[in-house]
């Protein structure tokens, strides 16, 4: 049983498929007059967020919450990391606190890496830097198994910057186990072709145009301005143009395939507001699913003997 | 491994048909009954009893699903457990007669589980308890309400429900030391 979940590429299909069997139990809890259930009574879950986020940090918060479990939350803004307090002491605290599980968020791609020398329970990545975000590409193949019926087979468009994107790069490894073809997609200053190297089964393009007709998901990715120290693309009007996902592209998909966005989006930068709106967009369904999947490795990774 | 059969194909038969009729008579006609059979061979046994239930006496009793893993109190004592399916029936549990279906009964920590999860799931007006076996050494006040047979049993004994729905024979079964030696 595994401990900690770190990348996306320690989970083998079988693992993936058991936490989506798990998640889709797990969401009936929230069509329930009493969304709780009392399986994690007594342990502790601390998120460790160094980095803002909303989404991710509140679904961790609401998923641990049903499973009875305590949350603490811990955010480096008005900490004592604002004092100076290094990663290791941090850890040693909650160490100390007794955290059974830590869900951490670290602008260092590694850091929750590090983070399981320093602790005894159990560490769950919730993005790290450049590097990876697994739940994102459990949330994500699990809202495809729930639309489309199946992920094996599945044709993937990955688009927009994926250079800055643990969600891009977390999606590639799960998608390649679970038997789905990836095409990343994008400037090819945000989309350097060593990516193709991530599996066997990845191909990189730089025409959204020509990906579009076999899509049967098209995963659009935010443009990560704070990451970006260099210009990457000459204006967000010439981005958009080219990679922006408008009604037109969107007439040009097959009729059963859909959009994603891991959000936050901006609109009109990579997508425009209709299709993020449209029927076809899986955008609110990604964050329902965000918290049963949660759910599902919350109860995996602490649910069995400490 | 050596076992004894305490409960034969036609045994069951005969069992459940008398546990049918019990439901019936102490239910007054079972208007308002829900079987729950908890996962994984309560949910057979509860769909055999509705279809009885329905031949004596034509009513159709709605069957569900419960499964209790994720209730259970022993879950940081072992490895993680698969979660199984929980299903009720569309009309929900609210207001009517829940009666539980399990094959054994042994510590009652089972049924304890069941109740927690019942809670949860809606406000039924009574719960009752049907189990094909008890075998004894109960660890908390609970009792059944019908009852298939009663065996009484060591603790080193295991009693073992075979249902063909699951296992493909119907057949209750008595491994470990046995008392006859």
């Amino acid at each position: 049983m595994i401990k900690h979940l770190l990348s996306a590429a320690d989970l083998d299909a079988a693992t993936a498929t058991q936490i989506h069997d798990i998640a889709a139990e797990m969401a009936t809890v929230a069509g329930r007059e009493v969304k709780k259930l009392p399986t994690l009574r007594g342990r502790t879950v601390v998120n460790l967020f160094y980095e803002d986020s909303t989404r991710t940090r509140t679904s961790f918060e609401v998923a641990a919450k049903r499973l009875s479990a305590d949350v603490v939350n811990f955010s480096a803004k008005g900490s004592s990391v604002e004092k100076g307090e290094s990663l290791k002491d941090t850890a040693w605290t909650l160490q100390a606190m007794g955290a059974d599980a830590v869900v951490i968020r670290h602008p260092a791609s590694g850091a929750p890496h590090r983070l399981t020398h320093w602790v005894h329970g159990s560490v769950l990545n919730a993005g790290d830097g450049t590097h990876e975000h697994p739940t994102q590409a459990l949330l994500d193949t699990y809202t495809m198994r729930s639309r489309m019926g199946k992920v094996e087979g599945l044709n993937v468009a990955v688009v927009g910057d994926v250079l800055h994107s643990r969600v891009a790069r977390s999606n590639a490894l799960l998608l390649h186990t679970l038997g789905a073809k990836v095409t990343l997609v994008g400037p090819p200053t945000l989309v350097p072709p060593a990516f193709a190297n991530l599996t066997p089964s990845l191909r990189v393009s730089y025409d959204f145009d020509s990906v579009l007709p076999d899509a049967d998901v098209v995963m659009m990715l935010r443009v990560q301005k704070e990451r970006m120290n260099a210009a990457f693309f000459p204006s967000s009007h010439e981005y958009y143009k080219r990679y922006g996902l408008d009604s037109a592209r969107l007439r040009r998909m097959p009729d059963h395939a859909i959009v994603m966005h891991p959000g936050p989006m901006n609109r009109g930068v990579e997508i425009a507001p209709e299709v993020a709106d449209s029927p076809r967009s899986t955008i609110v369904e990604q964050v329902a699913n965000g918290v049963s999947v949660r759910m599902a490795c919350l109860y995996l990774l602490l649910g069995g003997r400490s | 491994m050596a076992y004894k059969v305490i409960l034969s194909e036609a045994d069951i038969h005969r069992v459940l048909d008398r546990i049918a009729h019990q439901i019936l008579e102490k239910t007054q006609g079972a208007s308002d009954v829900v079987l729950l059979g908890v996962a994984t061979r309560g949910v057979p046994l509860a769909h055999r009893l509705a279809d009885r239930i329905n031949a004596f006496e034509q009513v159709k009793l709605p069957v569900g699903t419960l499964d209790i893993t994720l209730y259970r109190d022993d879950l940081g004592r072992q490895s993680t457990r698969a979660v199984g399916r929980t299903e009720l029936p569309s009309g929900g549990i609210d207001g009517g007669k829940v009666i539980l279906v399990d094959d054994v009964l042994y510590s009652g920590r089972t049924v304890r589980a069941a109740l927690d999860a019942i809670s949860d799931l809606g406000r039924p007006a009574a719960v009752q308890l049907a189990v094909l076996v008890d075998r004894g050494h109960r660890q908390l006040p609970i009792r059944a309400d019908y009852v298939g047979k009663n065996i009484p049993t060591s603790l080193v004994e295991q009693v073992k429900v075979l249902l063909s729905e699951v296992d493909g024979v119907d057949e209750v079964r008595l491994t470990g030391e046995t008392t006859e030696a």
